[in-house]
């Protein structure tokens, strides 16, 4: 098996070894550090808090967020909500796809880019909405998404 | 810190915002301003001012910049307001960067409004037949310094209460003002919180669930956004009438900008003793905890929002026990949503007569409605129950952009249902809603016009149901999965006629059968679509055709040539140049060319193309 550094989890489980129901937070903070959820770790993080592997799957498997395989340096969300499907989401997927050549839940060979559609993003009132990393662009048309796709496919130097 | 002081500290601050000599220009930083690039407009306002300030004869007039929480309008955002002492406050729209030196060299400098760029007419409309309670702060305090809601008189309730009322006292004002949930069930708050109140234990809990899932709601996250003290203060008058040991806010993983906001309200509400040990110096205490949602709809039901606090899957279980006997960690727990607590300042402060004096007989008070879709003004408005769907949507909406013409609203979210253009005079209250076979939801208004398809609304929402639902109980599971396929095949000219009898069986049974809100309300808007809009399902499956030509495989890419009006941006935007036609010609797709790109259809306005 890989070996992984544990040091990252092992600060956040300090950080919460007097919280009630900290698993959700431990994985999330974990998530940050290494990006995904590696196998090693989350076995680590079983022995830790005295909990089984398949606790800890379950609760990773069961929310949207969490990820079990390695995700790309941009995260594209297309949001899918009701207010940006009346507008026409589904044409700023198409786009991506055709963009980038990868389908929803993937990840761009180059590891540049991972392709998401994701539930309401609360941001109705801009709609339709395509999130990239933490910026939002709102008012989007494919054509306006294909410009700023064109912008973080310089790789970052 | 005692009363007292906290008083003197508010004066403190009165004097300091009516300073009569300091020009206030007020950013809009919501989650709508920020994407339309809130944050570079304000920073380069404070640039501009702290340059031009160097230069004497300007430097008398010290201004400041201030940010604000969400305004509801986001689709003029940024929206920017310059107050110049003696004068009234005025609301610039759209604002970018480039115009920021303009706008301080004419108004500010020379106080002279730059006019072309004031908000127009239909922007005051849309706040002036609102009733702003809930919201009376958001867009104009900075949601991140607690003196300005103390300023605005935060946490006088929270005093008042402590200091004036019992416990029983606050439970009968709740109840008298006939407050109800505002997630969607519409239970009264105050009965709730009499519940909770009896049942007694070592430990119990007051939680806010702002796991804000219905897709198109954002009242929610602008509240806490734009507001978050309103929220915390609720919640520990809550916590106070039922005598919760601590509490737990509950926000979707989504709203990163909300969850600083509120750790950072939570900070500011210890150090000035409105929270933690001993609140105002009373006998009680309380702390609030906030939890990340990592992403599941269903988590907004209560007892699954339970048990991901706890850490584990959230999974609806059976009641009994309910959530004010055994909820989170097996313990008493009170649950409402984030609008509900906003609203129980106001009801402690103006009091429980004043309350009920607004809405209908049984739906009392404001609610907010995230306003969206295909309408000119979308955003966040607040009206009293009982307002009609034509008010919000012809008055404080502007109508329909794009001279297409009204379809549908969809209020509710996944558990609501599509509301006809016969019923825009309806009233909107939780019992007409119920009646007409939609739901108050969390309140989320997605008005539809003539290019949408009814039929793919309806599968939209179903596809969302049976991708959030947890898969515990079977009828939820399987049956959103089966209607999902029944709905998906007729978008694609394959269904039957059987299909409809099969969808209404197949929806009263999944309505009976499912454990929790999230599977009995799943098929509410395909059994509202096939209430009000069958006529759309049967020229699916009879005709063969989309009539609004959105289902895409169903498209003949024709041109209606009497509504052709020749303006020929079909064929500019036609990628492999199809269409042919002049300013003489209606416009001609050549079938043996055509992609079935969709553009076409998109860039027509005047719906000549099926």
């Amino acid at each position: 098996m890989e070996v992984i550094d544990t040091s990252k989890v092992e600060k956040v489980l300090e950080k919460y070894k007097d919280t009630r129901g900290a698993l959700i937070p431990i994985l999330q903070a974990a998530q940050v550090g290494y990006g995904y959820l590696p196998e090693p770790i989350i076995d680590f993080i079983a022995e830790r808090l005295k909990i089984s592997t398949n606790e800890i799957i379950g609760v990773a498997t069961f929310y949207a967020q969490f990820h079990l395989k390695p995700r790309g340096q941009h995260i594209i969300k297309v949001c899918c909500g009701t207010a940006c499907h009346v507008k026409n989401a589904k044409s700023l997927s198409v786009k991506v796809h055709e963009k980038l050549k990868i389908n929803v839940n993937e990840t761009s060979k180059d590891k540049l880019f991972t392709f998401e559609e994701v539930s309401c993003l609360g941001a109705c009132g801009i709609a339709p909405v395509v999130v990239i990393d933490e910026d939002v662009h709102g008012e989007l048309s494919p054509d306006k998404l294909g410009g700023i796709l064109d912008k973080y496919k310089k790789p970052a130097v | 810190m005692d009363t007292k002081s906290i008083h003197s500290e508010k004066n403190k601050k009165n004097e300091n915002t009516e300073n009569k000599a300091q020009p206030v220009i007020a950013v809009c930083l919501g989650t709508g301003g920020i994407a339309a690039g809130g944050d570079k407009v304000f920073k380069k306002f404070e640039d501009e001012i702290k340059r031009l300030s160097m230069d004497a004869a300007i430097g008398k007039r010290v201004c400041k910049t201030a940010k604000t929480g969400c305004r509801g309008l986001c689709a003029r955002d940024v929206l920017v307001d310059v107050s110049i002492p003696g004068t009234k406050p005025l609301t610039y729209e759209k604002v970018t960067v480039d115009m920021v030196p303009q706008i301080i060299e004419e108004h500010i400098v020379k106080n002279t409004p730059v006019e072309k760029w004031l908000a127009k007419e239909d922007y005051h409309k849309f706040y002036d037949s609102q009733q702003r309670h809930v919201l009376a702060n958001s867009g104009i305090i900075d949601p991140e310094n607690i003196d300005e809601y103390i300023a605005r008189g935060g946490y006088v309730a929270l005093k008042k209460v402590l200091e004036t009322m019992t416990q029983q006292d606050v439970i009968q004002e709740i109840k008298k003002s006939g407050l109800r949930g505002r997630g969607g069930g519409g239970f009264p708050t105050g009965e709730k919180w009499a519940s909770g109140a009896r049942y007694s234990a070592d430990e119990k809990f007051i939680v806010c669930n702002a796991d804000e899932g219905d897709p198109g709601a954002f009242m929610d996250r602008s509240l806490m956004e734009g507001d978050p003290h309103a929220v915390m203060e609720g919640m520990i008058i809550g916590g106070y009438a039922i005598a919760a040991t601590s509490g737990y806010i509950y926000v979707r993983a989504e709203y990163p900008l909300a969850v600083k906001r509120l750790h950072w309200a939570i900070k500011q509400a210890k150090e000035h003793g409105f929270m933690g040990k001993n609140i105002l110096n009373s006998n009680y205490s309380l702390d609030i905890h906030i939890k990340e949602g990592a992403g599941a709809f269903v988590c907004g039901e209560s007892t699954a929002l339970q048990y991901s606090i706890e850490g584990k899957r959230g999974m609806p279980r059976t009641r009994p026990p309910q959530s004010v006997e055994a909820g989170l960690w097996d313990k008493p727990t009170v649950l409402n949503n984030v609008e509900t607590f906003a609203n129980v300042p106001i009801v402690i402060n103006r009091g429980a007569d004043w309350y009920s004096k607004i809405g209908t007989e049984k739906s009392k008070g404001t609610k907010i409605f995230s306003l969206t879709g295909r309408i000119k003004n979308p955003g966040l408005i607040e009206v009293p129950m009982g307002a009609t769907i034509r008010q919000i949507v012809f008055d404080m909406g502007g109508g329909i952009p794009r001279k297409k013409k009204f379809k549908a609203v969809q209020i509710g979210g996944p558990s609501g249902g599509c509301l006809p253009e016969s019923l825009l005079d309806s009233p909107i209250d939780y019992e007409s809603l119920l009646g007409l076979g939609a739901m108050m939801g969390s309140g989320s208004f997605v008005v539809v016009d003539e290019t949408t398809c009814m039929v793919d609304m309806a599968r939209f929402f179903m596809n969302f149901c049976a991708g959030e639902s947890c898969g515990k109980c079977p009828p939820c599971r399987i049956g959103t999965t089966l209607m999902l396929d029944i709905l998906t095949r007729i978008t694609q000219g394959l269904g039957e006629e059987s299909d409809l009898e099969l969808l209404e069986q197949m929806s009263d049974e999944i309505k009976t059968m499912s454990l929790c809100g999230l599977g009995q309300s799943a098929p509410n808007p395909v059994k509202s679509t096939l209430r009000y809009f069958k006529d759309e399902y049967i020229a699916h499956i009879r005709d063969k055709t989309c009539p609004t030509a959105t289902c895409v495989a169903l498209h003949r890419y024709e041109v209606v040539s009497e509504k052709c009006t020749k303006c020929q941006a079909c064929i500019r935007n036609c990628p492999v140049k199809a269409i042919s036609g002049s300013t003489k010609e209606v416009a001609f797709i050549n079938k043996e060319k055509c992609i079935k790109c969709n553009l076409c259809y998109e860039k027509c306005n005047f719906m000549a193309i099926k």
